[in-house]
This record gives structure tokens, C-alpha cells and sequence, in this order.
């Protein structure tokens, strides 16, 4: 049965490959059947490509290929000729992202924190390390050519596509198809046309990695494997992912990056490695165009708009924020976006739902300002350029494939239909009764028995004519192209009706009637002249207004040239914590000029300078947080216990709306930490709050690194709920696993010495570089600090030990809520601590933990901070500090100290911020109240002298954040109303990052990081 | 002296033993206490200065100004500090977990849906180290609640120095806890986009409607079978919630979204009950419902982020006196699970610092917390009559720069404040040769 299924399939195929050639080593079953397609279209506005268009143009095809094409050509001997006349021909357009002809695997979903880890690959052969890196995959080998998702991609236009299997992190190349319904082997047009990349392991079951800095990390070391096995290093024996990158790297290189900051991300490590990687965006790119721009890469754009939300019931509309309001209503710019800001694009059909909905969203596109010259290069000739195949497809030129559309019109226009599309060389009908409009009138003559008898027949559409005679009648009608059945009573009054059944030929119906004494007639039609087009649409549509991108693309974001800019400012009359040794300055000024404190005393003056009257007021220098995880787009790379690789500076996002609420909470500087899940983590990064800028704009500049280490509870998986099987499971382990982490270092910082030494002798080979081992090596030359999640103090004193055997220093223990139990040796070893006022009790480590820690600590003569390891508390870190005074009695201005200068120690930048002095960096807090009271409001939150954060500012702001929901959700409502698809609405969820350490409770919209993976 | 002596036992109790072994429990107040030239917080919007509060055999006997002290009555001179009434934790695991990340130390959930009947008195620990950190912030009672299913269990009012539960119980299981159902989407997630099989569309609204008309359910079936003289057999379940049809219990549906809250309304109009809104985040929308419909709210944990990110950065912080202007009747709580409860004052101070006078901030953790468990007879506020459940801090106790608990009395018990975490102070302070402060 099965077998015969088989031939069936093989018996169908032979009937459709007839027009291209067929194979020569295919046997034939039957008699051999050879055709040229050969083909003259004459008479035709052929546009070669978005600037070539020739009218009354001839295009000859033979063999699948084009011969020639132009004006004045006759038609050869032995081509078919088909009359083009009022016919636009196109090149057929090609999409690069097309889902096409292989598999997309199930995501797998990867690490959890709370079960087991699958720390190898799972991978057969002899492939590398990590699952998720199958640069060995090659589309061209599982391609299936697949009719059923070949034919809404013709329809809507396409010819060429590129297929690859869309899994992993690197995913091997793609294959150049065209979408003829034939044999795989003739529509292959190249394969290994490309290869693929994202940030996404895809059905990777395998730990690691678990983040996106992990899977940037990946990225990152398998560039420098792949460049060091070109050596073919013994040890490595045969590594067919690294042979297969290396090789893969002459392609085009593609890289699926699905979001504006996936777009920088992937373009940042092209950049450190000399690839400039082609970019297959999401629908968010328009956010942030500029930055787009500077990558310098081609945009590969879906036209993936989301659909209105269903948000009629204000509790639903409550949950939906702003930005995903904005997003309704502006996405259809992005092509526009990107055509204005002359970034080349590619358009797809990728991330829609239905390929159908192509058109509708490009005709959109239009509306807000794609041009149609650009549409079509982006639908042609771009492609084909970044592919290498444009002496193949794309435009329409001798010699290349014949893949073209056939349309009624300008192919953008409104109006206008596809009607075929031809590809190498075989037609496929689009709309087949559409080659000639029937609509208009025909002189319809019956020849009745006796006399012939006259009407006119005035078609309206293929089910709706009237026939006019003595009388106009409407008539039962039906017609599909080529039939047509007309039933009519031609006298109102009369008894008398006519059926008629006939066939078309050139607009020139015949057919035989019969009326209703049973006799019969024959009778014709003949097409008399068009139907007038009543209402022409003039001109685009009108969109009505659409609100402006902001910057972060969230509520309270900047718009264009509004963000903060440095002033000149001058704080007078106000009381002063100065944190140097003018102590506190009652009734003293602050005067901030370009970036920095310019003064800070008493009479200063300035004659530009902005005044802010401090009377009353109190002012610090800006909240700096030690232990903060706001502002990453991932936090935790639990895939292995050491991931000194990773790093938080690769995924920073500016889009956390918890930068603007620390500013008002009056935070300058935050400290973005890795998580606990493993006991060396990644490599952290400092950042400014400096809201509306790009995740470039964040970063603390001139900054020396840190890592987070972790000890304990977290970093054996105790939490586990099945058990754990990832190295270490005990604090015994823990010791090791650093102990062995840094004797590596040591062995491979030697193996680097010998190299550089002897690298000019002959058959010396460079050692692969490893860049877990490179940050340790930095460790041990103090070129990166640690900061050491740590609690207990038998772990604490181990960590030391360590340290000092290995010769290095932990800079911070953070969280060391045991920290008073050991201050004397932490202080011994140079450590600094950051810890929490009062917590305790969340978990086995911290039932020791005392709110006098800090007193004590700092008492011992250790530098203490206090930090928040929580968005919500970190806009309270003043009050957390008045915590220190109240347990243990810390004077108020040592207590400032720990959210201020204290943490700039730790963190090696005192010598810009951290307390108020001429010369450092103008972040500034101006309070409502007494600094330490509960009672304190930050009324302005200054970051290098631009005030970021103005408390009668933000109540305008909020103002605007109101009427915009209003004005978009009223919007939403109207296209509901009028009819439009909607969707439930969907809760704007935010995703939190943590240590995951303790629970916290963020409110209804927050879901924990941790919670999906 | 008193300094001294307070050292000295410190310092004694860390050689004996550790972790509050030797904190006792106060015995029965014998001698008359007069607190006098404090500042003195009533709890109902009041303010005395310069003024006394005498309590004898456990009960408030007189404040107010010009009290001349009995003879041989106990004098706390309070000159420059302030008095209160006892805080109230109005929503708290305490004593049902010890630590959160071990399971064997929680005791806050049962197995199934419906556990009315389980009751979170019997289980609270009173030896829980927690308890005492409390006192030394001027908790004194606290509502322990159970979690989990669709009615959790019942909960009962504590007072915070007792040998055992038994002793501990100052309004025994006064309420039944119900959740509300979310009745929102959900978003499914995971790193990079995957996160296993699609999930066919849910209708969460639905589906939660369905189970509060499950909850409905349960409720008309207990009111028949209470209101039932002639009962074939006894339902465990039924008898457990008796009290809410005579509104000797309290139903306290924990509940945040308006959908919530709205659902909920109608268990009023349904079942005649008295309901405190728990959780509350968005009672701000719908104010002048809750108060029409008598419904009162605890906030549970008012340091919050804002719901939305297009919501007022401080809405969390406002909400308090967006209820007060609306006259609902509100308590402020604390459930934060790092502090465990201890900054309930700081909460309310908060609050203070966002359009609440100070004593109204007081009042929702002190007399509007007694009125919505019940108590407000016996405690909640300074007044003639009520338990000597008295607090004095050195200063403003709603703003931590200055509030400092210097003696706690309960039911006019002078309570030992010290606990675990000031004797490992003194423990190491001892290590480092530091000086007592």
C-alpha cells in the first residue's frame, strides 16, 4: 500500500515538472514528453526592477530562463505568445525568512532552576560541546519542498525563498529555493546559500546556556574555538560544528535577532569578530532607529503588526500598558521607518500568522510611508544581493530564471491583482478569471426562434448582472471565468424566462438557451465596453494621528529631543551632606555645571545658572546600589557552576520602567549583578540611570569590572525540587569548585606567558583562549573585583582562604548577613561588605542574620554599604539606611555613607561619585525631608548634572501617560466597533530578574524570571 | 540603673543560653503602672502632650493629663517620648513558618480546596524566633492567617508573649480566609521564546467565575445546613463557617484586581457577611463602592512597585489616603518576607509621607486593624477600659530615624523585648570588645 502510494506521488510529480526540464538520470515511466516552455509575453509595462520600466515590452522565456527581454522584439518561431496588453509584469519577489521547506523542532525550554541539569550535549556524531551549536546543519539535506506552504507564498507574490532550520543558537546554513511545485533537485537554486544564527537554543535540552548572556557568551567563545581549531589541535580530535562554523563564515551571515536590542546585540559580536551579520528583525525595530542604522547591517523585516486588543472592559484595559498600546498603533511604520532612514531592508513573510495577511500589512506600510520603489527593491533586488544570486533572480534580465508576476495593474497599487506568477519557467495562476475584467457591458443576442432578439447585459460582478431590454432586470447570473449561466424574465410583467448556459472565449460568450415552452436557441455576448469605476479612491488613506516613539519606548519615556540635557545649576540655601569633611552644610549651595559639581559651599553664584531653592531642602549626593538586577534582559547563567564568561554588560535594557522609579526614589548608580545560581558567575556592570538612553548610554564609563561570586544555599541547589546532579552539592564542594576554577587559571595564564615568550619559534601554537579563564586570570591580576554573594561564616572564611592561597582578594561580600560574626578577618583580608538593614529568617543561611550587622561591621572598621537586590526597596535605600542608626547606632552621616560613598569605594569610582565635591560628578538628590527619614521624597534625581527625575515633572508626565491610554484605547474600541478583528486582551506582563534568593512580591503584573525557565 | 541591669542580662543570657531560651514570659501585671509626661498617641486621631496612661490588672484605667499616680503605683517617667496602642499585624504567617525555604517549617497550607475548617491557631508557634523581633518593633498582635486553596482555613488573633497558643489567643478564629481567583491571563514564557507545547486559549474569567460559583455553592449549602435546627449528620466544613451568617466571623477574601474585588461585593449582597478585602492593591479605582458596601481593606504589603508601569511611580504609597479621603475603613500591613513583618510601622509611615496625617497612618495599624478583626472593644487604642496593650518609642514611631521601642506592655504584662538577634548583638560585640550603646 504503501508502495503505492509512492508511485501515485512520483506519477503526480511527473505531471507537474513537465514544463521544467527533466532530470536526465530520472528514468520515465511512459513515453518522454521534452517542452521548452518556450514563451513570448508581448505587448506588456515590464518593470525590470524598481527603476526600469519598459511599455509595450516583449519577454521571451525558454527552458525555465529568460531570453531576452525588451521593446521591439518579435515573437520567435516556436514560442507561444500571450498578449500582454494593459499587463504590468514583475520580477517574483524573494523572502529571505520564509517558513518553508524544513522543520522547525519543539523549544525544549532548557535549564530550570528547581530541576536537574543536563550538563552534556545530547547531540550524536562527533559534533561539539553544546547542543545548541549545529553549524553542521545544512538546510539543503532535509529540504522538502512542500506544496502546501508553497502555494500562499506564490500567491502572494513570491518566487525565491530561503529555507533553514530554524533551531539553535548556530543553525548551520540555509538553501536558495525556488517555489515551483517540482522535485526537490530542480528547485534547489543554491545550497549552502547562507548561514544562521540567534540567540535562541531552540530544542537544545542541554543547561547551558540558560540566558541571554549566555548564549552571547557561546557565541563569543565558539568564534575563538572555531578560529583555534583551525590548527587542528590534537587534543580536540575532529570537531565537525567547528569545522562546519569555519566553513560556514564565507556565507552571508544571517542573524535572527527578533527585537531592537537582539538587533545591537547581535551586531556588537559580528563586530568583534569582523562579521557583519544580516538582521532578521522583530516589530519593534522602529523604536529605535537610529540605533538600527548604526549597525550598518541589512534589516530583514517581518511586517508583523499586533492585532487590536479587546479592551471595551476597563478591567481588562487597566492591565495593558501604554507601551503595548503604542506599539498597536505604531507598527506598521517600521518598513517606512527604515525606507526614511535609508537602512536597507529586506521584506518577509515571517512572524505573520497567515502569509495572506502580507499584503493588508504592506499596504499598511505604505499608508505610514513605505515607498513603493523601496517595497519593491526590498521584495527583489536587495535579497538577491545579500545572497550573491542577483545574476540569477531578482529583476527581470536575460539569463536568468524566469520568475516573474504577471499584474493588472501597478503591482501596489490598490486595485490592481496578481494574476500569475511564473516560476522557472511554469506558470502558476494567481487569479485565474482575472486576466480580463469581465465587469462592463455586452451586446447579448438570442437567437429565439422567429427573430432574434437584443439586450445588453451589464455585469456587475460574477454573480450580479442585469440584463436591459424593454425592461432592466436583474437576472440570476453566474460566471467563474469560463462558464457562465444567465436565468432572466425578460419583461417584468411577463411569464416568459430564459435560461441560458455558455462558455467564454476572449470576452465573447456563446452558448444555447432554452425559454419556457421548452425551445431552444443559441445566443451570444459580446464585450461592448468597460465598467466605469464609479468612486476612485483617491490618494493614501488617512490614518489619523498616531503618537510619536518615545524614549524608552514605555510610559514616562522622552520624546525625541525632550530627554534630560546637562544645565547649569544652582541648589541654594539648602542643607548639604556632603560626605567629605565639610560634613553637613547647613544653608550652603551646590552649583552643577556641565556634567560636574562645580562648587559646593556657601554664596556660590551663578548668573546662567537654573536656581533651585534649597531651603528646606536637603541634598546628597545620588543613591548608589551595590546589589541591583534592574535593567538586564536576563540575570541568572545557571547552566554550569562556572560561568566567569558571561556577561551582564551584553544584555543591558533600557526598556525597564524600574530605572525611571529608582530615580525617584533618588538612585544615580546602580550595580547590575549576575544571580546566585552559580558559584562564579558573570561578569557584572555598572550603570547610570540615565533613563531614555540605549543600553550603551547606561554603562558607568572608565569603570575596572566585577564578577559575582556565590557560596552556599543557592549555588548547591538546595531549592531543588528533584534533586540535584550539577557539581557542587555541598559548601565542601563549593570550596573546590573555586579552588579548581583558579588552578586552572593559573595553569592556562602560564601556558598564555610560554606562549607570548616562544611565539616566534617554530611550531609553537597559541593555546585556545578560554574566556571563563580569561576573567579569572584577570581576578588574580586585579583586574576585575569580586563582589561574593555569601551568608554563613564557615563559607565566608573559606572564601578567604581561598583567596589568599590562590592570591587573590574578594573586593565585596554581599548580602554576608554572618558578616558581624567574622568582621575582623574580612577586614584583615581588605574586604568591603553590602549587606541589608534588617533581613533575615527567608531562608536556612540567614537565620542568624541581625539588623546590627552593618552597626558591628562597621565598627570593626570595615566599609560598609547597604543595597537593595530589589527594585522595590531600592527606591527606599536612604530609609534602609536609617536602619544602621537605629540598630546599632551608626551616626546619621556614616549611615548616608552606606548608600552613597560607601558602595563608591566597593565599587573603585569614589573618585567621581559618591559624595559632593568640586570636580566629581554632578549626581545629585535634592530631598523633601531629612535624608534619613521616612518622610523624604527626592524632588529632584540629577545624573551628570541633567535632572532626570523632577517630581513636578513626573505629575505632567503622568498627565500625558493618561491622555495617551485614553486616546489609543478609544481607538481600539472605534476598530472593534467597525468591525475588526480583536484579540483577549493581554496583560502587559513585566519580567522581573533576581538573585532568585528570596520571594518577593512585585504586584499583579510581574512575573519572575526565574518562573519560565 | 535600669541600663545596667538590662546589660547585665544580656550579657548573662548570652553565657546561659542562646536564641531567646531565657526571654520568659511576662506574669500578670500586680502592681498599678502609670507611664506619665509622654506624648501620647490614642490611636483614634488623638494626641495628648504632656499626659499619663495608669492601667491596672491588665486594663486601661486612666489617661489623660494632670493623673496623679496612686501611691505605690509603678512610675515610668516618659518625659520626651511617645506612647501608643500596641500595633497590629493584620495579615501574617507568623508562627505557622519559621524559615520560608524549609518545608519542613511551614505550616501555613493544607491539602484541597476547601479547608475551612483547618484552623491556623492551633498551629502557631510561640516559641517561633520571629515573634520576639516583632515585640521590639512594637507588634504586640497579630492576625495569623493560613493560605492556599479556595478558603484557607480560619484565622485567629494573637498576642505576642505567651507560653502556648492557648495562652496566646486573643479572638479565636474571628475569620474565615477565601481566595479569589485571578481571572486574568497568564503569560506563557520562556528564555528565547519557547517554553514547551502551545497552550490551547483559556478563558480565565470563565473559569473563574465557575469556581467562585463553586465557592457560592458552598456558601448557600453551609447557611441551610446552619440555619437547619434538625441536622441528620455533622459537616466539619459547615461548622467552621457557622460564624459568618451571624457576622461573629469575618470573611476575608484576598483579592487585588477591581474584577476581584467587584466578584466579591456580591458575597456581601448574597450572604449578608461582614468582608475585609486582604491584598487591595487596587482599591484605590473603586473607593466609594467599597464604602457603600460597608467593605473594609487590608493593605497587605503597601511597599510595592506600582501595578503598571503606567501608573503613578508612588501609587503603592498613595493608595492609603486615596481610601482614608473615600472614608473606607483600612489597615495597613506588612508581609514582607525578608523582614518578616517587622516594618509595619515604617509601612504606615510611609503612607504618612503620601497624604496620611500621622495619626491617621497610626490608626491603620492600630484601632482600624482591632474594628476590622473585631477587637476594637478590647484593644486598638489608649482609651478607659481596653487591654493595657501599650507601646513607648524614644520618638516618632512611623519614621525609623526615630523610632526606638523602650518598654512594651501587654494585657499590662511588662514584656521582656529582648530577642535573638539583640543577643548575637551583644554576642559579638562582646567578640569585638565593642561598648554597649
Amino acid at each position: 500500500m504503501r508502495r503505492l502510494k509512492k508511485i501515485v506521488c512520483l506519477t503526480l510529480l511527473c505531471c507537474c515538472i513537465v514544463v521544467i526540464h527533466a532530470q536526465e538520470t530520472f528514468p520515465v515511466n511512459g513515453v518522454a514528453d521534452p517542452r521548452h516552455g518556450y514563451y513570448a509575453f508581448t505587448d506588456a509595462t515590464i518593470v525590470k526592477d524598481a527603476g526600469t520600466t519598459l511599455k509595450n515590452a516583449t519577454l521571451v522565456i525558454k527552458d525555465g530562463r529568460i531570453v531576452t527581454v525588451g521593446t521591439n522584439i518579435s515573437v520567435p518561431k516556436g514560442a507561444v505568445e500571450i498578449n500582454c496588453s494593459g499587463k504590468y509584469i514583475y520580477p517574483s519577489f524573494i523572502d529571505l525568512y520564509a517558513d518553508y521547506g524544513t522543520e522547525v523542532p519543539e523549544i525544549a525550554g532548557g535549564f530550570r532552576f528547581g530541576q536537574p541539569a543536563q550538563l552534556e550535549s545530547n547531540s550524536k556524531g562527533a559534533t561539539g560541546w553544546n547542543q545548541a551549536i549545529k553549524s553542521e546543519a545544512d538546510a539543503y539535506k532535509v529540504f522538502v519542498a512542500d506544496e502546501k506552504k508553497a502555494k500562499p507564498l506564490r500567491d502572494a507574490g513570491f518566487g525565491t525563498v530561503l529555507s533553514h532550520v530554524r533551531d539553535g543558537i548556530a543553525r548551520g546554513t540555509g538553501t536558495l529555493v525556488t517555489l515551483a511545485e517540482a522535485k526537490e533537485n530542480l528547485v534547489i537554486l543554491k545550497d549552502r546559500a547562507s548561514a544562521h544564527y540567534s540567540f535562541n537554543k531552540g530544542s537544545s535540552t542541554q543547561s547551558y546556556p540558560s540566558s541571554l548572556m549566555g548564549s552571547i557568551a557561546l557565541l563569543r567563545q565558539t568564534f575563538l574555538d572555531a578560529q583555534w581549531y583551525k590548527n587542528k589541535p590534537a587534543k580536540e580530535g575532529y570537531n565537525m560544528s567547528l569545522e562546519a562554523w569555519n566553513k560556514n563564515l564565507s556565507l552571508p551571515q544571517i542573524f535572527d535577532a527578533s527585537d531592537k536590542w537582539n538587533s545591537l546585540r547581535a551586531d556588537r559580536i559580528g563586530d568583534e569578530f569582523g562579521v557583519q551579520y544580516i538582521i532578521k528583525a522583530g516589530a519593534n525595530e522602529y523604536q529605535r532607529i537610529k540605533e538600527m542604522a548604526g549597525t550598518k547591517a541589512t534589516f530583514i523585516l517581518p511586517l508583523n503588526y499586533p492585532q487590536a486588543q479587546d479592551v471595551e472592559d476597563p478591567n481588562d484595559a487597566r492591565f495593558v500598558s501604554l507601551g503595548d498600546l503604542k506599539h498597536w498603533e505604531m507598527a506598521a511604520t517600521i518598513a517606512g521607518a527604515f525606507d526614511k532612514a535609508g537602512i536597507p531592508f529586506c521584506l518577509t513573510t515571517a512572524d505573520l500568522k497567515e502569509v495572506k495577511t502580507f499584503w493588508s500589512n504592506l499596504r499598511q506600510a505604505f499608508t505610514y510611508g513605505l515607498s513603493e520603489d523601496a517595497a519593491l527593491t526590498a521584495l527583489t533586488k536587495t535579497p538577491a544581493t545579500i545572497l550573491g544570486v542577483y545574476d540569477q533572480v531578482g529583476s527581470i534580465e536575460t539569463g536568468k530564471w524566469a520568475n516573474f508576476l504577471i499584474t493588472s495593474g501597478p503591482v501596489f497599487e490598490e486595485k490592481s491583482t496578481l494574476l500569475q506568477n511564473w516560476i522557472q519557467g511554469k506558470k502558476y495562476n494567481i487569479k485565474e478569471d482575472g486576466w480580463q475584467d469581465p465587469r462592463g457591458t455586452y451586446k447579448l443576442v438570442l437567437n429565439t426562434p422567429g427573430s432574434p432578439s437584443n439586450y445588453t447585459l451589464d455585469l456587475q460582478s460574477n454573480n450580479a448582472a442585469n440584463v436591459i431590454g424593454k425592461d432592466t432586470v436583474t437576472s440570476k447570473f453566474y460566471f467563474d471565468g469560463r462558464q457562465v449561466r444567465i436565468n432572466f424574465a425578460p419583461e417584468r410583467e411577463g411569464e416568459e424566462i430564459y435560461r441560458l448556459s455558455g462558455i467564454n472565449t476572449n470576452n465573447t460568450w456563446t452558448g444555447v438557451g432554452e425559454d419556457t415552452l421548452g425551445n431552444t436557441f443559441t445566443w451570444t455576448a459580446v464585450y461592448e465596453q468597460a465598467k466605469k469605476d464609479t468612486a476612485q479612491i483617491s490618494g493614501k488613506k488617512d490614518n489619523g494621528t498616531i503618537g510619536k516613539v518615545i524614549y524608552p519606548f514605555i510610559p514616562f519615556g522622552w520624546e525625541e529631543g525632550e530627554a534630560p540635557k546637562q544645565e547649569t545649576i544652582l541648589i541654594r540655601n539648602a542643607t548639604i551632606w556632603t560626605n567629605e569633611q565639610d560634613g553637613v552644610i547647613e544653608n550652603g549651595d551646590v552649583l552643577i555645571k556641565n556634567g560636574k559639581l562645580a562648587g559646593v559651599g556657601k554664596n556660590l553664584s551663578d548668573a546662567s545658572a537654573r536656581i533651585i531653592d534649597g531651603t528646606g531642602k536637603h541634598v546628597t549626593a545620588g543613591i548608589i546600589d551595590e546589589h541591583s538586577h534592574i535593567a538586564a534582559a536576563s540575570i541568572n547563567e545557571g547552566g554550569q557552576s562556572v560561568t566567569s564568561e558571561v556577561r551582564i554588560a551584553d544584555n543591558l535594557n533600557p526598556d525597564d520602567i524600574n530605572i525611571y522609579r529608582q530615580l525617584s526614589g533618588g538612585v544615580t548608580t546602580s550595580h547590575i549583578l549576575h544571580g546566585s545560581a552559580n558559584v562564579i558567575g558573570g561578569q557584572t556592570q555598572l550603570i547610570k540611570l540615565r533613563w531614555g538612553g540605549n543600553d550603551e548610554d547606561l554603562k558607568f564609563k572608565n569603570w575596572t569590572g566585577q564578577i559575582k561570586f556565590a557560596l552556599g544555599e543557592n549555588v548547591k541547589r538546595s531549592s531543588s525540587s528533584q534533586g540535584n546532579n550539577r557539581y557542587p552539592d555541598s559548601r565542601m564542594g563549593v570550596n573546590q569548585v573555586l579552588i579548581d576554577a583558579f588552578t586552572r587559571a593559573k595553569q592556562y595564564e602560564k601556558e598564555w606567558k610560554f606562549f607570548e615568550a616562544n611565539k616566534s619559534k617554530k611550531g609553537i601554537l597559541a593555546p585556545r583562549r578560554d574566556l571563563e579563564l580569561d576573567a579569572l586570570v584577570e581576578i588574580l591580576n586585579d583586574k576585575r573585583y569580586i563582589t561574593c554573594h555569601s551568608y554563613v561564616q564557615s563559607e565566608i572564611n573559606a572564601a578567604m582562604d581561598v583567596a589568599n592561597k590562590m592570591g587573590y582578594k574578594v573586593n565585596t561580600f554581599t548580602h554576608i548577613l554572618e558578616g558581624y560574626k567574622v568582621a575582623d578577618k574580612m577586614k584583615a583580608h581588605g574586604a568591603n561588605v553590602s549587606t541589608f538593614s534588617d533581613w533575615w529568617a527567608y531562608k536556612m543561611e540567614v537565620q542568624d542574620a541581625i539588623p546590627y550587622n552593618a552597626a558591628i561591621m562597621h565598627n570593626v572598621g570595615l566599609n560598609v554599604a547597604i543595597n537593595s537586590d530589589d527594585a522595590e526597596m531600592a527606591r527606599r535605600l536612604n530609609q534602609e539606611a536609617a536602619k544602621i542608626v537605629k540598630y546599632g547606632g551608626v551616626s546619621e552621616i556614616e549611615a548616608l555613607k552606606m548608600v552613597t560613598l560607601n558602595p563608591a569605594k566597593m565599587l573603585h569610582v569614589d573618585d567621581r561619585v559618591g559624595s559632593l565635591k568640586a570636580g566629581k560628578d554632578a549626581d545629585v538628590v535634592v530631598w523633601s525631608d531629612h535624608p534619613l527619614s521616612i518622610y523624604a521624597k527626592s524632588l529632584y534625581t540629577i545624573v551628570d548634572g541633567a535632572v532626570y527625575f523632577d517630581r513636578d515633572k513626573d505629575a505632567e508626565m503622568q498627565k500625558i501617560v493618561d491622555a495617551e491610554r485614553i486616546r489609543i484605547i478609544k481607538k481600539m474600541n472605534s476598530q472593534k466597533r467597525s468591525g475588526a478583528p480583536v484579540q483577549p486582551a493581554q496583560p502587559s506582563y513585566q519580567v522581573m530578574h533576581s538573585c532568585s534568593d528570596h520571594a518577593h512580591n512585585h504586584g499583579l503584573l510581574v512575573v519572575d524570571a526565574e518562573e519560565g525557565y | 540603673m535600669k541600663k545596667i541591669i538590662s546589660a547585665f542580662t544580656a550579657l548573662f543570657s548570652v553565657l546561659l543560653v542562646m536564641a531567646q531560651a531565657n526571654v520568659y514570659p511576662a506574669g500578670p501585671q500586680i502592681n498599678t503602672t502609670v507611664i506619665t509626661n509622654a506624648t501620647v498617641h490614642i490611636g483614634n486621631g488623638q494626641v495628648l502632650d504632656h499626659a499619663s496612661v495608669e492601667f491596672k490588672n491588665g486594663k486601661i484605667t486612666r489617661v489623660g493629663a494632670g493623673i496623679i499616680p496612686d501611691q505605690g503605683a509603678n512610675i515610668i517617667d516618659a518625659t520626651g517620648k511617645h506612647v501608643y496602642p500596641g500595633l497590629i499585624l493584620s495579615n501574617t504567617n507568623l508562627g505557622l513558618v519559621e524559615i520560608n525555604s524549609v518545608r519542613a517549617t511551614i505550616d501555613y497550607r493544607e491539602i484541597g480546596d476547601y479547608n475551612p475548617n483547618v484552623r491556623s491557631l492551633i498551629a502557631y508557634d510561640t516559641d517561633s524566633k520571629v515573634i520576639n523581633t516583632l515585640r521590639s518593633s512594637g507588634i504586640l498582635l497579630a492576625n495569623i492567617v493560613p493560605q492556599g486553596g479556595i478558603l484557607s482555613g480560619s484565622s485567629s488573633v494573637v498576642q505576642l508573649d505567651a507560653w502556648n497558643w492557648e495562652d496566646a489567643a486573643y479572638k479565636t478564629d474571628g475569620g474565615i480566609h477565601l481566595n479569589m481567583p485571578l481571572m486574568m491571563n497568564r503569560p506563557s514564557r520562556g528564555f528565547g521564546g519557547g517554553g514547551g507545547p502551545q497552550q490551547p486559549p483559556r478563558d480565565p474569567v470563565k473559569e473563574g467565575l465557575e469556581e467562585v460559583s463553586g465557592m457560592k455553592s458552598f456558601l448557600m449549602e453551609a447557611k441551610a445546613y446552619t440555619e437547619n435546627p434538625s441536622k441528620e449528620e455533622t459537616n466539619l466544613k459547615f461548622e467552621a463557617v457557622k460564624g459568618l451568617f451571624n457576622k461573629s466571623q469575618k470573611l476575608y477574601v484576598h483579592a487585588n484586581t477591581v474584577r476581584q474585588m467587584l466578584v466579591a461585593l456580591e458575597f456581601v449582597k448574597e450572604f449578608n457577611v461582614d468582608m475585609v478585602i486582604v491584598g487591595g492593591s487596587e482599591s484605590w479605582q473603586i473607593t466609594d463602592l467599597l464604602k457603600q458596601n460597608n467593605v473594609s481593606v487590608i493593605l497587605s504589603s503597601p511597599h510595592s512597585l506600582p501595578t503598571s508601569a503606567d501608573d503613578d511611580v508612588d501609587q503603592p504609597y498613595k493608595t492609603a489616603a486615596q481610601l482614608q479621603k473615600a472614608g473606607v475603613l483600612f489597615v495597613i500591613n506588612d508581609n514582607d518576607g525578608q523582614t518578616r513583618g517587622r516594618n509595619l510601622a515604617y509601612v504606615a509611615g510611609t503612607a504618612a509621607a503620601y497624604g496620611l496625617t500621622k495619626e491617621e497612618a497610626l490608626q491603620a495599624i492600630t484601632l482600624n486593624a482591632a474594628k476590622v478583626m473585631g477587637i476594637d472593644d478590647k484593644t486598638g487604642s489608649l482609651e478607659v477600659g481596653k487591654d493595657a496593650n501599650i507601646i513607648i518609642s524614644e520618638g516618632d514611631i512611623l519614621d525609623m530615624r526615630t523610632s526606638n521601642i523602650t518598654n512594651a506592655f501587654i494585657q499590662g504584662r511588662d514584656i521582656n523585648l529582648d530577642d535573638k538577634q539583640k543577643q548575637l548583638n551583644e554576642r559579638y560585640k562582646k567578640k569585638y570588645n565593642q561598648k554597649p550603646f
